[in-house]
């Protein structure tokens, strides 16, 4: 029997699967320019990811006794380890995308009760346990090379565990780091190791993520023009990474490097469109979410100059995601009729005057 | 090792005497809390609870020898608000608010014993011996004591139905709400 | 003009056209009418005729009761066969009292009262007119016209705005009435100008409604009577929307527009004063839109109140499938009907018979917290929290976040892409909040009721006690007596 049926008796034509499937089409550019880069490693990487979370995801739902196929099909498990992925080094060894997986899956989503209930982004959650478990693995990247391994070889370099020790270098962050602490200055640091337009377009050492800046903007201006986001938390983020880099590296060039620096490297661009924007774990208002952004690019920039990190977009996702149910409690809109605080607006009466 | 472990045995035995002796000193005498509890229920006495009356079902919470979700005409009202005032968690699960219902005479049956007015704890019946009863509708409180007592079994509890007025939406996912039944045309 | 920015509100497809080109059709007279007698906010009317009883077109059948109230009339001449207890078209389908006529096919007015100069009437005696004639708010609130008519001469209104939104998918009754009775409607805006003293008037017009504003500019050109078109978007028929975009005024809340000196009438509303004052004829009738993907002629039709909504979907050439579901109003805030044979009311706007793709049912998935709802609602709440406190039972926490103040207009839900149904929740829980204070009063009436048993049971017992006790004590006495003259005779 159908029962009564409330209001309203027409529906928006969007959906939980949509949303997912337009963010995974504005992540493809630049995971394509990945793949591109770095040859068929990342393929395996990246495939490995997403086949370990939705597996893991149905056993998960399996054993806590809810339905499987609707949890899997929206989508959101897929798309929380694709990010996951890119945020990887290319050539990482498969288990550390299956243990990364099932880490963001299991622990960072499902425990907490499925889809919505999370506190902590999922994908930043498993970079991080990564990041802390596996230190070596997790910051060995590899430069673009023109002649990469086929199709099977590259299933050794995957799966086989071959050592890297010899092909490895340092991403522009790690470099400039040590550089640091041998003393070196910024220019002879950068030296020979920064070409701007070289990092806009991506050809250098970094994660699938972040090696496109310019792709991964592309995308997210994308899933602006589709309402999938607001502008609100990427713009936020980037200038809380911009606006401190500028003011220090004015003030000492020689040891701060500057703001396009910044917003090139690392995990910048991906995490203002593409983390910073996941709706489960960001403040429900416009003003919360410029709050929110702000927050993750400055803790970023902290992070990466002064903290022993080279990195620090994961981190500081993190530590706002903590912040946002009290951004929530504090920032609400004002309701009609009322004031901030919520009493009764006083009325103007009638003004005969009015023409 | 031996100092950590001698440290904190001190440090607890101390904090717990400092407990104790605010636990004797500081003691609330009488227990407010059965009076609170006591104005949450319903207060007709109907014994349904298993209790002597509302304030043996408001001591048996104080004590928490009784669960919240004792008191059936309270409905999920009265378990949400007991649940509250004792700072545990209320599993409504088992609560259906009971269906609203009145006591009924049937006038056919009556015999005008008196029994039910005798037993009913809000005065809700009028009547005198040998005049057949009848119930007022606001002050009715569903306990049921008079259905038990009635020899002829005239009196009973009958569901009230819906008005305009007391008519409500169910919540979504609860169950379905029923569609209205088409019947009640106006004929000439 | 200068408009003002609005926040919230979305933009669903306007699925008009089907039924704005054509020209509002008269209905043939149903082979009974009923008329309920509350079809108003406040006090329902009494009826005033018998069964058996002949009436006229126009014959007052129900009289207002109280100060909130309004009359319900005969909206044909005919036989009043029934007066009980009819379907209404409420979504529970409760009985409402009703009073059922037969017509006798010949319309015959009562005698009425025209006076020669309208606008030389006093505003107390246009206010009097607007009452007796049962005049309610034909935008759906039905709020009797004349009741708001005194209380804002009373509180003192500077501009009146006519509300010529019709922001509802489907809908185009308003439209219709605008392109085809600009004149009349014209002159009802100055009637209620006079009536509540406003220096301005306005009418806000959608601009979808290109004909309709072409219509009443030409009507309203040589008048104080303002036109002004603003942007299409739901819900921009809601009153303080429309005065948010027209004055840029904000009406406080748990208050009136009437405190901000604006009085606000629908368009329908207009039109039903000047038939009243100029040609003075009661509400009888009203414009209602039929349409959907399921009815074959779509259109607008004039309605005798009271007609059952089963003769509506006839005079439109009938259902060309079948409609998976029936609504009364327009999609958005419109109630579901499970069956025809309810009647039209004043307030109804619209009758719909919607196709499965046009409702787009789908099952309800977790929140994913994206805010599209918040950033949909027109009053800037947050649907997304109040709904999950109200499904955790958490009530008072949702009233905390501004449940009362919610509109119900569906924005949230028609955005969510979870099919979340917030709207729902939002009247669960205000439906759950009314019965809880209801069972709160009674059970204090039904407590003190206990309490003062239980007082008078302790007073029987202890007076039983003493009576007991006296009786003892007196028995003693007479007792002691008797042993003492006992003793006494033996000594004697």
């Amino acid at each position: 029997m159908t029962p009564l049926a409330h209001s309203p008796h027409a529906h928006a034509v969007t959906s939980v699967s949509r949303i997912m499937a337009t963010v995974m089409l504005a992540l493809v550019p630049a995971t394509l320019f990945g793949f591109w880069l770095y040859g068929w490693p990342a393929v395996y990487l990246w495939a490995v990811s997403l086949l370990a979370a939705i597996l893991g995801e149905a056993a998960m739902l399996k054993v806590q006794q809810r339905a499987v196929k609707p949890a899997i099909l929206d989508g959101s498990g897929v798309l929380t380890t694709w990010l996951l992925a890119l945020s990887l080094p290319p050539w990482a060894p498969w288990w550390i995308a299956v243990v990364g997986s099932l880490f963001a899956v299991i622990v960072g989503k499902q425990v907490f009760g499925g889809l919505g209930q999370n506190v902590f982004n999922p994908a930043m959650a498993a970079r991080v346990m990564l990041l802390i478990s596996f230190p070596l693995e997790m910051t060995t990247w590899m430069p673009p090379m023109s002649q990469l391994p086929g199709m099977v070889d590259s299933l050794a370099v995957t799966f086989g565990g071959v050592q890297l020790d010899a092909v490895s270098s340092a991403s522009l962050l790690g470099h400039v780091k040590t550089e640091f602490s041998r003393g070196l200055d910024l220019q002879q640091a950068l030296a020979g190791h920064y070409a701007p337009l070289q990092a806009l377009w991506g050809e250098r050492s970094g994660s699938l993520g972040e090696t496109s800046a310019l792709l991964i903007l592309l995308g997210g201006v994308f899933l602006i023009a589709r309402r999938i986001i607001t502008w609100h938390a990427p713009v936020a983020m980037l200038a809380g990474v911009a606006l401190p880099a500028l003011l220090m590296s004015l003030i000492d060039p020689g040891h701060y490097a500057g703001p396009v620096v910044h917003l090139l490297s690392g995990g910048v661009m991906l995490g203002a469109f593409f983390i910073a924007t996941d709706p489960v774990t960001s403040p429900n208002t416009a003003t919360g979410q410029l709050v929110f952004g702000l927050g993750c690019g400055l803790l970023t920039y902290i992070i990466r100059t002064w903290g022993a990190y080279p990195e620090g977009v994961a981190f500081a996702v993190m530590l706002m995601n903590a912040a946002t149910p009290v951004i929530d409690r504090y920032l609400k809109p004002r309701i009609y009729g009322r004031t901030r605080k919520g009493e009764t607006l006083v009325a103007e009466p009638a003004n005969k005057d009015a023409a | 090792m031996v100092i950590p472990i001698l440290s904190l045995t001190v440090l607890g035995a101390v904090l717990g005497l400092i407990l104790g002796m605010a636990a004797r000193f500081f003691k609330v005498e009488g227990n407010p809390l059965v009076e609170e509890l006591e104005a949450i229920l319903p207060g007709s006495q109907c014994g349904q609870c298993g209790y002597p009356g509302c304030t043996g079902a408001a001591q048996a919470l104080a004590d928490g020898s009784a669960p919240v979700t004792l008191c059936p005409p309270g409905g999920r009202a009265v378990v949400i608000a007991l649940a509250a005032r004792l700072g545990v968690e209320a599993d409504l699960s088992g609560v259906k608010d009971a269906v609203p219902s009145i006591a009924d005479v049937r006038e056919e049956l009556c015999i005008g014993c008196t029994r039910c007015y005798k037993v009913c704890p809000t005065d809700a019946i009028l009547g005198a011996a040998k005049h057949i009863h009848a119930v007022f509708k606001e002050a009715c409180t569903a306990c049921g004591s008079c259905v038990e007592v009635c020899p002829t079994e005239a009196i009973l509890l009958r569901p009230v139905p819906p008005t305009l007025q007391s008519w409500g939406w169910v919540k979504p996912g609860s169950m379905p709400q029923p569609l209205a039944a088409n019947e009640g045309v106006l004929a000439a | 003009m200068k408009l003002f920015k609005l926040r919230g509100g979305v933009h669903p497809e306007g699925r008009k056209a089907s039924s704005a080109d054509t020209a509002i059709r008269a209905l043939p007279l149903p082979p009974q009418l009923y008329v309920q007698l509350q079809q108003h906010v406040g006090a329902p009317a009494k009826p005033v005729v018998q069964v058996g009883d002949t009436v006229l077109a126009g014959q007052l059948i129900g009289a207002g009761q109280g100060n909130i109230s309004a009359p319900v009339h005969a909206p044909t001449s005919g036989r009043v066969v029934a007066i009980g207890d009819h379907p209404s078209p409420h979504p529970s389908g409760l009985p409402a009292a009703t009073v059922a006529i037969a017509p006798d096919g010949e319309a015959r007015w009562i005698e009425v009262d025209v006076p020669a100069d309208p606008f030389a009437l006093t505003p107390e005696d246009i206010a009097a007119r607007v009452g007796a004639a049962g005049i309610v708010g034909l935008g759906g609130a039905t709020f009797p016209s004349a009741v708001k008519l005194k209380l804002s001469r009373k509180s003192g209104v500077d501009t009146l705005i006519i509300n010529g939104g019709e922001c509802e998918p489907y809908l185009t009754c308003d439209d219709r009435i605008m392109r085809e009775r600009a004149a009349e409607i014209v002159t009802g805006i100055r009637l209620i100008q006079l009536a509540v003293g406003a220096t301005r008037a306005l009418v806000g017009i959608e601009d979808n409604k290109p004909a309709a504003l072409a219509a009443m500019r030409a009507a309203a050109a040589g008048t104080e009577v303002q036109i002004q078109a603003v942007p299409a978007m739901y819900p921009m028929g809601w009153d303080k929307q429309m005065i948010q975009v027209l004055l840029g005024r904000e009406v406080p809340a748990e208050g009136r527009s009437a405190d901000i000196g604006v009085l606000v009438h629908n368009v329908a509303t207009a039109w039903a004063v000047q038939q009243t004052i100029c040609l003075g004829r009661p509400l009888v009738s009203r414009i209602v839109t039929v349409s959907g993907g399921a009815v074959a002629q779509p259109g607008n039709l004039e309605v005798p109140i009271g007609t059952p909504v089963q003769a509506l979907f006839d005079a439109c050439g009938g259902f060309v499938s079948t409609p998976a579901r029936l609504v009364l109003g327009g999609p958005m805030m419109g109630h579901q009907l499970t069956h025809t044979s309810v009647p039209v009311v004043k307030g109804s706007s619209g009758v719909l018979a919607l196709t499965q793709a046009e409702i787009g049912l789908t099952q309800p998935a977790p929140c994913i917290r994206c805010s599209s709802c918040v950033r949909a609602c027109p009053v800037g709440l947050l649907p997304l929290e109040m709904a999950a406190r109200i499904r955790t039972d958490n009530l008072d926490a949702a009233v905390a976040l501004g449940l009362k103040d919610c509109i119900g207009c569906g924005s949230c839900s028609y955005v969510c892409p979870s099919s979340i149904p917030l709207v729902h929740y939002f009247n669960y829980a205000r439906g759950e909040l009314m019965a809880q204070a209801r069972s709160k009063l009674k059970q204090e009436a039904t407590r003190k009721l206990a309490d003062e048993r239980n007082a008078r049971m302790e007073r029987i017992a202890r007076e039983r006690e003493e009576a007991a006790a006296a009786r003892k004590a007196a028995k003693a006495a007479r007792d002691a007596a008797a042993k003492a003259t006992e003793k006494t005779e033996v000594i004697a």
